[in-house]
């Protein structure tokens, strides 16, 4: 933290409001378009429309108050439900899977000597420079039978090619494509916080005797766990928002439904249901639920991660 | 989020002596190591190497021919995408530079305004707003664009190019970054050396604080602009007219097209080759300012 200049001193006071004045624009925009959208969500949650008189004619609709019944609604909602597990299913895959390979690469890239780094490194992170929605286009041409790679290549080779965009695998299709996005990013930011480790650690341990491997096991791994707590922490974050990704197969396959996550039911039901009032109920819960699971991993992870470096 | 090891610190090495007495490593380069990166190398580049063979083709071989095989078509899917409703891609394309150039600039602007205020002055109600800056990094960006759009409806401001762009232009994590990098790079005693000068605070900011901040804004700038290229959900969301689609959602509206005319494949993949090789020579142009480190020093 800074130390702020020190009023009084010997140079002119600093003025009070030059503060206030850098901040506003950030703080006008804040407000209105982080604190009021979410204000006017939870507003709509609560409220509902009725019919007045005959119900009929353009005005014989108002909005009242509902109290809780859009949040029992959707909480009781089967489809609701589904596209959660469905999320839970796709994080606990795409999370792992993504970080893992993101630490391997990294550690890899780190070990002494290896050959082709920078071409390595580059290519891995190259994913990163193409947007989600482009991404699922590519790999959505090559799920697609009929354009195939892969295919082509199991033909050519008399296999039975599989079905990557059928019920069975649309899943681990999806998660894919987010692996494929994701982990030269989360490579660089662990890759980074290794290089900033001091070499005289890795001496040490070569003097006692560790080899390569044991040192990233008992030293690398352990020193680099902040840095892969925060990409656990955005990962979870990204993944309960899924969106793109099937929203873009979703045009090549029956196997995504339109509610096929919250974030696609939330659209179907502003959008296409005309329904409001639950899809804002819906965000409200979808959002409560990403920063109840983010904020508890943290703290979870921290306890465990550096319980044993306070002492 | 103060919970790691503080940057520079000597860590200590607590586990002792394992596994005995081993071999030295040795000199020779570690092959497993460099064959496994290579394999991760293949499975980045290879949905790219296939979109620049598929780009060459026509619409029959695309289905015909062997996949990675290029052909000779390219130039002429070009001219048949230009050609698409009046050139309307090279449209999609120009609003995306708009979207994320224009948004990007801005929110490093208003990013460093903020962050410098943050680091640099003690001012009445600055924790309050460091905390809800800090909430507001883990409030799911894509979960506010139906809010969003809620109330931009509610103004009549849908289907403008200022429902995306003002959005796009605010940015917690932008802000935080910013805040980091003035507090590391903005020097208290030459604020106050101008200050005696007779400076200005506006003055001392762009003439002090700008020019070190640069480095770090341009890392912002850098983020801001690939997230906004990146946002599908709050274009697809607010814009309805398909002359203000960003190219994403142009080529998602072709790919739902071509659902049902496959002969639109063809110009779909040739938008994404051309869609991704602009961001692809920024990056690697830029490659040095990816300064990933800041990314992950932010939660030192």
């Amino acid at each position: 933290m800074s130390s702020a200049p020190t009023a009084g001193g010997v140079g002119r006071r600093v003025s009070r409001t030059a503060p206030y004045a850098f901040i506003l624009p950030a703080a006008v925009l804040f407000v209105v378009f982080m604190l009021v959208p979410i204000a006017y969500t939870v507003f709509l949650s609560f409220r509902r429309t009725q019919a007045i008189g005959l119900g009929l004619g353009p005005n014989s609709r108002e909005q009242v108050f509902a109290g809780w019944e859009n949040y029992a609604a959707t909480l009781t909602d089967p489809e609701l439900l589904d596209s959660t597990v469905r999320v839970l299913g796709y994080g606990l895959i795409l999370v792992p899977v993504m970080l893992g390979l993101a630490l391997l690469f990294a550690l890899l890239l780190d070990t002494p000597r290896v050959l082709l780094a920078r071409f390595a490194r580059i290519s891995i992170f190259l994913p990163y420079a193409v947007p989600v929605i482009i991404a699922s286009l590519l790999w959505g041409f090559f799920y697609l039978p009929s354009v195939s790679p892969v295919t082509a290549v199991a033909e050519a080779l008399g296999l039975p090619a599989p079905d990557f965009l059928g019920l069975d695998n649309i899943l681990v299709s999806v998660a894919n494509i987010g692996v494929w996005g994701g982990v030269g990013f989360n490579m660089l930011v662990i890759y980074t916080s290794l290089r900033s480790i001091p070499q005289e650690v890795y001496e040490a341990a070569r003097l006692d005797g560790c080899s390569e491997v044991q040192i990233a096991l008992r030293v690398k791994i352990p020193m680099v766990m902040p840095s892969i707590i925060l990409t656990s922490v955005f990962s979870i974050i990204a993944t309960l928002q899924v969106f793109s990704e099937p929203k873009m197969l979703s045009p090549l396959t029956n196997s995504i439904s339109t509610t096929w996550t919250p974030l696609m039911k939330v659209y179907r039901d502003a959008f296409i249901a005309n329904d409001i009032y639950s899809a804002a109920a819906t965000s409200v819960i979808i959002a409560v639920v990403t920063l109840v699971l983010s904020l508890g991993f943290l703290r979870l992870v921290n306890n465990r991660a550096f319980g044993g470096e306070q002492r | 989020m103060s919970t790691t090891l503080a940057p520079g610190a000597t860590p200590t090495l607590t586990a002792g002596p394992v596994g005995g007495a081993r071999r030295p490593s040795g000199r020779r380069p570690p092959l497993l190591a460099s064959a496994v990166l290579l394999l991760g190398a293949l499975y980045c580049l290879l949905p790219v190497l296939w979109v620049v063979t598929a780009a060459t083709k026509d619409n029959t071989e695309l289905f015909s021919t062997f996949t990675f095989w290029p052909s000779g078509s390219l130039l002429d899917n070009i001219r048949e995408l230009s050609a698409y409703r009046d050139g309307l891609f090279w449209r999609w394309m120009l609003n995306t530079a708009v979207f994320a150039g224009v948004g990007a600039v801005a929110s490093t602007l208003v990013s460093g305004m903020c962050g410098y205020a943050m680091a640099k002055y003690r001012f009445r109600g600055r924790n309050v707003m460091f905390n809800v800056l800090l909430a507001g990094v883990l409030v799911p960006g894509v979960v506010l664009a139906v809010p969003q759009y809620l109330l931009l409806a509610e103004l009549s401001m849908t289907d403008t190019y200022w429902s995306v762009l003002l959005p796009s232009i605010i940015s917690p994590y932008g802000i935080y970054l910013a805040r980091i990098f003035a507090a590391a790079s903005v020097p208290d005693d030459v604020m106050e050396a101008a200050r005696t000068d007779g400076a200005g605070e506006w003055r001392i900011f762009t003439r002090i604080a700008l020019p070190v901040m640069v480095p770090g804004l341009v890392t912002v700038f850098l983020f801001q602009f690939v997230a906004i290229w990146n946002n599908f959900m709050l274009p697809f969301i607010m814009l309805s007219d398909d002359t203000r689609f960003p190219v994403t959602v142009g080529l998602y509206s072709l790919l739902n097209q071509g659902a049902s005319q496959p002969a639109l494949y063809t110009l779909v993949i040739t938008g994404a080759l051309l869609a991704v090789l602009p961001l692809i020579l920024l990056f690697l142009l830029l490659q040095r300012y990816w300064r990933v480190d800041m990314l992950a020093g932010a939660v030192k």
